[in-house]
């Protein structure tokens, strides 16, 4: 366990983490200094407006551990581009240095290691703090939560996204949108809607059986005597590639024409003088989006969990990427004056749960969440040898560990587990408790399904996510991850088109190649069919971790991926 | 191509309809068909780009009832061709004098194509544009 003093003797994130338009240019500066809440919490208020922004925290009430991805390739355009920058590359392009504390919060190198050092991050009473500190700054700050927020825990899957829906009505946020939401279903979606205090905004969510507007799609807000339009645009893709069965009314789409409407009707009918989009798109997608449609001043990105330390700019649009899972606050401040944005300061706050404080209000609520499913959150399944994270376009440790129990307890050949990038990480020696299993699981269509596919069929399958992931146009690009594959390698060369990426897929057990018109038993789970059938995931899992007491995961050499 | 439904309810299992047989199984029209759907409306005329605006998803929701809009002011008439399904006329538009040229409709794809619109305008002259819409199986977002 690290002691206050290891903190104080380390350098900084806060100040390192903070930046002007394009430069980080106090990270060096500054380097020296220690961590401390008031460091982290520190802002140089500028302007006339505050936003605060926080996305895709995937239920995550308590601090937890969350690797960043140490595979996040770019495509077309976006090569070499944030955030499709890791590792040691992004430590130089944000001129920070390895081992210190926003290298901890930023990329994967050394993670097990700096995570005993630095601790874990995020919590919902820490990010109260901060959110406190800010309004304590500057009271009128909008508050905005770009979504994913009331699935993927135990608590928040027993409760279907109460837990998360009390404690985000706590912070009182000014607006929100929306993913996972509506894996819940529609009728509990609109239940929960109903009665918030705040509004549930989606100008791309449509009834798709009179192509009607089927949420508000924007606020209009006063703050700093500045009119400000929050515009909601939902993850696009949501009957694609989430079951649309679960919310069979419903459409959704990038829909750029209709968000240069109302971008446009909140500008001139409105009087709108900023325009905020607060978005569910995932950082590509936006990044086209900005350059397409003028007249948007800030997208609050989300969807795609990265986390930069600062805005990037797409013409007069500034993009901020908040992270995920609680990790990250955003704090922009905007100088608005006549209907243009002369100036701001941006700083994406980490969250260190052992540096900030709790807000004692807020760790009550929490626990009373957890009060009705704490001995089944807190029971020790068995224990890891590995770090366990999921993160990364091709394969992460906990997806190996999916696919191995989905392999050995269902008796499979070749075992898919979906490129989600929710699921927080654990550090090689921790205890392996049902609250991390389902950290990394839980979700309302977990069917661990047992079926046989020919060669030819995975084949496709496969081509299919990949194009979703590397269509070199991001309208054409869903924001997950490649579906990580067990009992089964490939090669994979990116820049190809759909149907000619994947080659070589061979069957591990046998070093033979798949053969097209074979059949082999394939186990997999988060099918998107309404009846599928089989355990749910965590059940699969459970078994195998009891079995293995002890996990270990061999090093993942099975996908072989050119043009990267 | 023999997918029982059992297979096809595993992962994204779409593949058990025609509608949504991805890319590489679907039956597209050959280029011959789809220049003869062309021609029939155009009889042979050149066709120019722009002019006319044609609205499509991206990626398409349901390959069996994709929304499209066309939107060619001045147009007597506007057909939709889908190049990739085995017929590729999938609408027809004709307008009144006083008609502002605009209409929807749903359509079926058999998989990622391009849709193509072509109008007439009152000149007699012919416009078109194309847009690409993917149907996907579908899974693992996010």
């Amino acid at each position: 366990m690290i002691s206050r003093r290891d903190f104080l003797q380390a350098s900084v994130a806060a100040s390192a983490i903070y930046s002007a338009y394009g430069v980080s240019n106090l990270s060096r500066a500054i380097a020296q200094q220690s961590m401390t809440q008031d460091q982290l919490l520190d802002f140089n208020r500028t302007g006339n407006v505050t936003l605060i922004h926080i996305t895709d925290i995937h239920a995550q009430l308590m601090p937890i551990y969350f690797r960043e991805p140490e595979v996040n390739l770019g495509v077309g355009g976006a090569l070499g581009l944030p955030p499709h920058v890791t590792g040691a590359d992004f430590l130089k392009m944000f001129n920070m240095t390895a081992g210190t504390p926003e290298a901890y919060a930023l990329s994967y190198q050394d993670f097990g290691n700096l995570a005993r050092t630095y601790g874990k991050m995020g919590g919902m009473d820490r990010v109260a703090t901060v959110i406190n500190s800010i309004r304590a700054d500057r009271p009128d700050a909008l508050l905005l939560d770009g979504g994913d927020t009331w699935q993927g825990s135990y608590t928040a899957e027993k409760t279907a996204g109460q837990d998360m829906v009390n404690v985000m009505n706590a912070l009182k946020p000014d607006a929100m949108t929306s993913h996972w939401e509506f894996t819940l279903g529609i009728d509990r979606v609109n239940e929960i809607v109903d009665t918030l205090d705040f509004p549930f905004l989606g100008a791309n969510i449509f009834d798709n059986e009179w192509d009607e507007p089927a949420y508000d799609p924007y606020k209009m807000t006063e703050a700093g005597g500045v009119k400000i339009a929050i515009i909601g645009q939902a993850f696009p893709y949501m009957p694609i590639a989430n079951p649309r069965w679960m919310f069979p009314g419903l459409s959704f789409g990038v829909r750029e024409e209709r968000m240069r409407d109302v971008v446009e009707k909140v500008r001139s009918e409105e009087g709108a003088e900023l325009v905020v989009l607060l978005s569910h798109n995932g950082f590509d997608v936006d990044r086209k989006l900005a350059a397409n449609i003028d007249g948007i001043d800030v997208i609050l990105t989300g969807h795609t969990h990265d986390a930069l330390p600062e805005p990037v700019m797409v013409n007069k649009t500034m993009l901020i990427a908040s992270g995920s899972n609680g990790k990250f606050i955003t704090r922009l401040d905007l100088d608005v004056r006549d209907g243009e944005v002369k100036g701001f300061a941006h700083k994406l706050i980490p969250i260190f749960s052992d540096v900030i404080a709790p807000d004692p209000a807020m760790t009550a609520l929490i626990n009373d969440q957890r009060a009705p499913f704490i001995n089944e959150l807190t029971e020790v399944l068995g224990t890891t040898s590995n770090d366990l994270y999921r993160r990364g376009n091709f394969n992460g440790t906990w997806d190996d560990l999916l696919c191995n129990a989905l392999i050995d307890v269902r008796e499979a050949d070749i075992a898919l587990s979906p490129g989600f990038r929710w699921g927080p990480s654990l550090i090689g020696g921790q205890d392996i408790t049902r609250e991390d299993l389902f950290n990394a699981t839980a979700m309302s269509y977990p069917n661990a399904y047992r079926s046989e596919m020919t060669g030819e069929l995975i084949h496709t399958i496969l081509e299919d996510v990949a194009d979703n992931l590397f269509n070199p146009d991001p309208y054409y690009q869903q924001g997950g991850d490649m579906v990580r594959v067990g009992g089964m390698g490939y090669t994979i060369d990116i820049n190809k088109p759909q149907g000619s990426r994947l080659t070589n897929m061979t069957l591990l057990k046998t070093g033979e190649a798949i053969d097209p018109a074979k059949t082999y038993v394939v186990a997999g789970w988060a099918s998107v069919n309404e009846g599928t059938e089989g355990p749910p995931i965590w059940d699969v899992a459970e078994e195998w971790i009891k079995r293995q007491g002890d996990v270990q995961i061999e090093p993942n050499k099975s996908v072989n991926v050119i043009g990267a | 191509m023999n997918i029982s439904r059992r297979k096809a309810l595993a992962f994204g299992g779409a593949a058990l309809t025609v509608t949504l047989v991805p890319v590489s199984f679907a039956q597209a029209a050959s280029e011959e068909v789809m220049k003869a759907a062309v021609d029939a409306f155009t009889g042979g005329a050149a066709i120019a780009e722009g002019g006319i605006e044609l609205t499509t998803p991206e990626i398409a929701e349901n390959g069996n009832t994709v929304p499209v809009a066309i939107s060619a002011p001045g147009a007597k008439r506007v057909i939709l061709l889908a190049s990739g399904n085995p017929n590729p006329g999938v609408a027809d538009f004709a307008f009144g004098a006083l008609a502002a040229g605009n209409g929807s409709t749903r359509i079926r794809l058999a998989g990622t194509q391009d849709v193509v619109a072509i109008a007439e305008m009152a000149d007699g002259s012919f416009a078109q544009v194309a847009k690409a819409v993917k149907v996907t199986i579908g899974g693992c977002g996010g």
